[in-house]
């Protein structure tokens, strides 16, 4: 390939080499400090020159050189290293894909949440500290200083580059999946008032549930988690109009839904469900969303079984929000008032929570008490940061 | 590697021991005692500590070596021992904390 390179495509590039380079870099080093720095180093490099040399043929090749030169070169006093890296070749034809420890390592509990997000868009997705500091607008030192703490406490507490025994396995794989939910969940509707949607965050998020699923066939809650993220973002294309305002379900132009996305998704589901019968919050999750995506149009909306798959969901894992949700199916099921008693008890835990007191004031409008369903909206508008949540609240103020 | 555990309890639970019937008090004895046993392979040294009223702290931070009576955070957590372990990483140290039967806080540090 030679001639000027996409930016996409150069971010794909990288996304599928830097994590691979990183797995293998550990396991050959033995300390992922090192082995993350060399990755990085190869990354900016290979940011810097492909653009105007072209993309390598064997971009793995390529950094893997990049890497063992440059390790090479810094870490000449360090003869630890140097006795390491000189006698590391690229294992051919195919090495062993060791991103999954990889994973388990950035995800470690050990580990603050936003430590763990921060190394593993950087460690596995390769990403640069910029890439992640602008996605979370957040100034650049902060990430460094976020990812540098965490290498270091992987070094010095011990935390190991390894599959989790047998016994430690589900735990550990919910803190992964928890780790790519965030992800998802700050990109498709990012909190910050920046920007009402980072999309790469939620690019980079599908990639990583991609790759667990690739990587723990036998997880069915990684596919689960997969079909959520993939429904969601089938239908993304409605969720704004053209000047940027968010649309409301009820509302969106379902004809901008990709129909053919919604249907793999839900057959992923379908498939995961029968293959594992161990059915889990994110095959749920997807469950509630594929609902919504198959009905025609809002009217259609089958929201008996959305009830259900609520009930099912918060046996599975209770939670206020999930109430929240549910309490708004059962508004269409059993009527406003039916919703509201459910919804009042919640005030306490949810009330700085937006979307309780802006589902509230829908309730109270259809039940014709104005004058609260204001209050309501009022509060929701003083408590998001969204700027797109903020425009639709303050025109739903000024209409009604 | 060497990590020290060190147990902490809170007031919580130092009133749930005092509120125990005798059997019961050496019923949860008994499985502190299964613990170490359990884990003897890994435990290199271990300890418990006097309650907290008896302890006292020095401080040499401003000018003249100061003694105080107390802990040297006023607190309702206090450590009350601690067991050092040599282990292979912070997986096999967080498997053993998580199966201490006592105390509700344990802390893992790495020895440097």
């Amino acid at each position: 390939m030679s001639g000027p390179v996409h930016e996409e495509v150069l971010a794909g590039v990288v996304r599928e080499h830097a994590g691979r380079l990183a797995a293998s870099l550990v396991s050959l080093l033995g300390d992922f400090s090192a082995a993350e720095d060399l990755v990085q180093d190869a990354v900016e490099t290979a940011l810097r020159r492909w653009p105007v040399e072209g993309v390598p043929e064997r971009p793995d090749a390529w950094l893997f050189t990049v890497a063992r030169r440059r390790g090479l070169d810094v870490l000449r006093r360090e003869s630890n290293y140097r006795a390491k890296l000189a006698g590391l070749t690229r294992p051919d034809p195919a090495p062993r894909d060791d991103r999954l420890r990889l994973v388990f390592t950035c995800c470690h509990p050990a580990l603050s949440r936003a430590a763990q997000i921060a190394l593993t868009l950087r460690a596995v997705c390769g990403l640069s500290v910029a890439q992640i500091a602008a996605a979370f607008v957040v100034p650049e030192a902060t990430v460094a200083q976020r990812i540098t703490r965490a290498k270091r406490k992987i070094g010095e507490a011990g935390i190991p580059y390894r599959i989790p025994a047998e016994e430690e396995l589900p735990r550990r794989v919910g803190e992964v999946l928890a780790v790519v939910y965030l992800l998802f969940n700050e990109g498709y509707l990012s909190s910050t008032a920046e920007r009402a949607q980072a999309r790469d965050l939620v690019e980079e998020a599908e990639w990583l549930a991609a790759l667990l699923v690739n990587l723990m066939p036998k997880e069915p809650e990684a596919a689960g988690l997969l079909a959520l993220i993939r429904l969601h973002r089938a239908r993304g294309a409605a969720r704004f109009d053209p000047a940027g305002r968010l649309v409301l379900l009820a509302d969106q132009d379902r004809g901008l839904w990709d129909r053919q996305a919604i249907e793999r998704a839900t057959a992923l589901l379908t498939r995961t469900a029968r293959a594992h019968r161990r059915p889990g919050p994110y095959q749920v999750q997807a469950a509630i969303v594929a609902c919504h995506a198959e009905a025609g149009t809002f009217a259609d909306t089958d929201w008996a079984q959305i009830l259900v798959l609520y009930d099912m969901l918060l046996h599975l894992a209770p939670s206020p929000v999930t109430r929240l949700h549910r309490a708004v199916a059962l508004r269409h099921v059993k009527g406003p008032e039916a919703a509201l008693a459910e919804l009042e008890p919640l005030g306490r835990v949810l009330e700085r929570y937006p979307l309780f007191h802006a589902t509230r004031a829908e309730l109270l409008r259809d039940l014709d008490r104005r004058g609260q369903a204001r209050r309501a909206d009022e509060r929701a508008l003083e408590l998001t940061a969204n700027p797109a949540q903020q425009a639709l609240l303050a025109d739903r103020l000024r209409w009604t | 590697m060497k990590y020290v555990l060190m147990f902490i309890e809170t007031e919580e639970f130092a009133h749930q021991l005092e509120a125990m019937g005798e059997l019961e008090r050496e019923a949860a004895y008994a499985a502190v005692g299964q613990w170490f046993a359990d884990h003897a392979d890994k435990i290199t040294h271990h300890a418990h500590l006097a309650p907290v009223h008896t302890a006292t702290t020095v401080r040499l931070d401003q000018g003249e070596p100061v003694v105080t009576d107390g802990p040297f955070v006023e607190g309702k957590e206090v450590v009350s021992g601690f067991a050092e372990l040599e282990v292979a990483d912070l997986d096999e140290a967080l498997k053993v904390a998580r199966s201490w039967p006592a105390c509700p806080i344990v802390e893992i540090r790495p020895l440097s």
